[in-house]
């Protein structure tokens, strides 16, 4: 029984044998439970090679979608700009889960509203919503923008964006030239990186397509960076000091390190940082625009090489060591500033890193799975290190990411035996995992349970979860950490080689049997 | 020349479908590079022009190949009569899902895939019935459709109809370029049908642009899977549809409608007698109430 002086949460509370006879009592008298024997001897048949070729053929149903919806990005992409509040018009479970989403994420408060769509809307369409809402949003929370996306329900019954906020404006109520950002952002259609490229493209058309005149590309003497759905703070942060060392000027396009990072000094701030629109404006005038995260930013390109005239250089993620090299050369090639002796030094640190690290991570198999760019840049890497990326799955990668991977791994002999799974869904990976054992997985929180139910099976079976990716729910802080650069490279890299000697030290730990190999050194 | 955008509107079964394959028969006469785009479940907007029974639509081939991003523009876009490019929406069988998001859909994708930065003269959408929720109203969305035709006959519902879409066209219209740019009728022989159409566009602010009597011709090319152009071009229905095309070639009167009240659209269909005066004294009275009134008189 739990004691006020000594409160315990479930575990270890449920160990205690009131709770254990009262959980087997409700199993026996309530759920209808099958008996334990079966249930085992389904589970043991899900691991086998028959049941991973009846799981590949599947073809109506996703089990545990390893993406989210695209409003979920807009909402991100929203939060990177000056003052700015996302607005989805839409349901308001919606909007709650983004919240929540985030929140777990960044342990962070998200402002961020809904125009509550109910019955009504549904059958009348959501104009009225609008009407009310947006200016409601505005007195309310006071933002310099408004950056609406949609959800599936505005999206089903065909709601017009573009005449909505054109009427809402008409009929006064609200300002003519307040700015209003929008992108439809069906939630049944790609993912949230679909969904930040929306909202993106939505902005920056708002804001230079008709105000291209006087526009000359290099007469600001920057570039632009535009980084994509990304969640690793420290990404934003790298890219920031490496231009900076660089003394290239930059605007980077999406900035929300301040808002989802704010300080606990006694203030709220609902809004902090971000790219201001004044940069936006500007954005056309620069030398060209650089795509952190090209796979996922497609419609952006677009917009920016066909209104901006900008020629956007075909680089990869910069992620790892040759693609960081690749990004720095070309920032410096499109500037001609050099690469200082500071970078090239912090390049040799990860090289020397790599070398130091090596004989424990070659040859070593993973299985890996996340965002298109992501999953590339953490291919090509691991690669770098001389590792083999066994499973790569992308649920929300495309046919055309499925053969840049497949070009990225034809080059490295590493990747002789990896195999490419577009389109694929987490109970998909648990078949491979199962079928072709790797020594480690890497991905978001969700894959904690794939680990659970290969150590299930038996302790050699076990696939240990490497949590690189988003989003990351059950460890702390690890959004401020970095992936992109040589710095970003390291923390892998840190990241990587400790899970491998951490799960050498748990086999060799047994006294007697196995701690021949116990060592204090490694 | 810039590329013009036209959707057609109207009263199920007023012959929408039957009339833009013969006015875009007529306008790939004229040496017009022509797309139709059905936007109706039925899939019937491209037969005469395809010779088939009915093409492929873009919700279906998307629905067997799992979704629309695993499609080609090849696979649904075909070519017929004129070097008409045709495509179909499609969408759900009657009773289930969402016929309008299928058109959205639709021409996110003809978007995406660059169907429209072909070298092209006109788009024409062939929207079904009644704009009955956003979806179907996607073809009039900004940087889509900005011309609107309705086919209208001389009976009430069509007239009904008709100003129902006006009233859609202005919510768009105020905040948008989409205009109403004229009124078609397709003749149902009822009387005095020209000058009633001619005052109906007269009260929403616009023209009738073009009268198309009723022929046989028609149907004898319809069976036949076939455009009047096509099946008989020396037809004299042939040159009413040549001769719409020439006026929408030609077309400068593009207005936001003024719809009017149901009240003085009966006013107008009472004046063409059309509908008669309703004797209020006789509302909600039974037979049986009627007979006594009439024994006591």
């Amino acid at each position: 029984m739990q004691v006020a002086e000594d409160i315990k949460p479930s575990y270890p509370l449920f160990r205690d044998d009131q709770y254990k006879d009262m959980l087997k009592a409700k199993a026996e008298q309530f759920e209808a439970k099958v008996p334990q024997d079966k249930i085992e001897e389904t589970f043991q048949w899900t691991t086998t090679v028959e049941y991973k070729e009846l799981n590949f053929k599947r073809e109506a149903l996703t089990v545990n979608p390893a993406k989210a919806c695209q409003p979920l990005g807009a909402v991100l992409c929203a939060l990177g700009f000056h003052k700015t509040l996302p607005y989805v018009h839409g349901s308001q479970g919606c909007v709650a889960y983004f919240r929540t989403y985030f929140n777990r994420h960044f342990k962070e408060p998200i402002s961020c509203v809904s125009d509550s769509m109910t019955e009504d809307a549904a059958v009348f369409g959501g104009q009225k919503n609008m009407y009310d809402g947006l200016p409601n949003a505005k007195a309310l929370y006071k933002p310099d923008m408004i950056a609406v996306s949609t959800t599936c329900m505005a999206e089903v019954i065909g709601d017009d964006l573009n005449a909505f906020i054109g009427n809402t404006r008409k009929e006064g109520h609200i300002e003519k030239d307040f700015p209003l950002p929008y992108a439809h952002t069906p939630s049944f259609v790609g993912s949230h990186v679909t969904g930040w490229d929306n909202m993106f493209e939505g902005i920056i058309r708002y804001f230079t397509l008709n105000h291209m005149e006087g526009k000359a590309v290099g007469s600001n003497g920057k570039i632009n960076i535009v980084p994509g759905f990304e969640t690793y703070l420290g990404n934003f942060r790298v890219i920031k000091r490496m231009l900076t060392e660089m003394g290239v000027p930059f605007s980077m396009l999406s900035d929300p390190t301040e808002v989802l990072d704010t300080p606990a000094d006694g203030t709220f701030r609902m809004y902090a940082g971000g790219t201001t629109m004044d940069e936006v404006k500007d954005a056309p005038n620069a030398k060209t625009t650089f795509l952190l995260q090209p796979m996922q930013l497609e419609k952006t390109k677009k917009f920016v090489e066909g209104t901006w005239n900008h020629d956007v250089a075909k680089l990869n993620i910069p992620m790892g060591l040759e693609w960081t090299d690749e990004w720095l050369m070309k920032v410096s090639e499109v500037t001609g500033q050099p690469i200082p002796e500071s970078l090239a030094k912090e390049r040799g640190r990860l090289v020397d890193m790599m070398t130091d690290s090596h004989t424990w991570l070659h040859g070593k198999k993973f299985a890996l799975y996340g965002d298109p760019d992501f999953v590339m840049g953490m291919t090509k890497f691991l690669m770098e290190l001389g590792a083999e990326p066994l499973h790569i799955l992308c649920n929300n990668g495309s046919k055309k990411w499925a053969k840049a991977m497949q070009k990225v791994l034809d080059a490295s002999p590493y990747g002789v035996n990896s195999k490419v799974y577009p389109g694929y869904d987490l109970w998909h990976m648990r078949s491979l995992v199962f079928t072709d054992k790797p020594d480690f997985l890497i991905g978001n929180s969700y894959g904690k349970f794939i680990q659970r139910d290969t150590l299930h099976k038996g302790k050699e079976f076990e696939v240990p979860l490497i949590r690189l990716g988003f989003p990351i729910f059950d460890r702390h802080h690890l959004h401020r950490m970095t992936t992109m650069g040589y710095e970003g490279a390291m923390y892998m890299l840190t990241t990587l080689v400790n899970s491998v000697l951490e799960r050498l030290d748990e086999e060799t730990r047994g006294m007697g049997t196995t701690d021949y190999n116990y060592d204090l050194v490694r | 020349m810039a590329l013009r955008q036209c959707a057609i509107y109207g009263k199920g079964g007023i012959g929408k479908s039957t009339t833009t394959q013969n006015l875009v028969a007529a306008l790939a006469e004229a040496g017009k590079k022509v797309m139709i785009v059905g936007c109706d479940p039925k899939a019937d907007s491209t037969r005469l022009i395809l010779h088939a029974k009915a093409q492929n639509t873009i919700m279906h081939l998307a629905a067997e190949a799992g979704s629309v991003e695993d499609l080609e523009l090849e696979d649904v876009l075909k070519v017929g009569y004129g070097d008409i490019k045709c495509v179909e929406s499609g969408g759900p069988e009657p009773g289930v899902g969402c016929a309008g998001r299928g058109v959205i859909t639709a021409i996110n994708f003809l978007e995406e895939e660059g169907a429209y930065e072909e070298d092209l003269d006109f788009v024409f959408y062939d929207v079904l019935g009644d704009v009955v929720c956003g979806g179907f109203a996607m073809p009039i969305r900004e940087n889509k459709a900005q011309e609107i035709y309705i086919v209208v006959s001389g009976e009430m519902m069509a007239m009904y109809a008709a100003n129902n879409i006006a009233k859609g066209i202005v919510k768009y219209a105020n905040s948008g370029s989409v205009r109403l740019a004229g009124l078609i009728c397709n003749s149902r022989n009822t009387a005095r049908e020209d000058e009633l159409i001619m005052e109906l566009a007269a009260k929403l602010g616009s023209h009738m642009i073009h009268f198309i009597p009723r022929d046989n011709e028609v149907q004898r090319a319809e069976i036949r899977r076939m455009t009047v152009i096509e099946y008989n071009p020396k037809a004299k229905q042939a040159d009413e549809y040549r001769s719409l095309a020439n006026k929408i070639i030609n077309n400068k009167n593009l207005v936001i409608p003024t719809p009017i009240t149901m009240d003085e659209l009966e006013e107008i269909m009472m004046s063409f007698g059309i509908l008669e005066e309703e004797d209020e004294s006789i509302v909600g009275k039974t037979a049986a109430e009627l007979a006594a009134e009439a024994a006591a008189a």
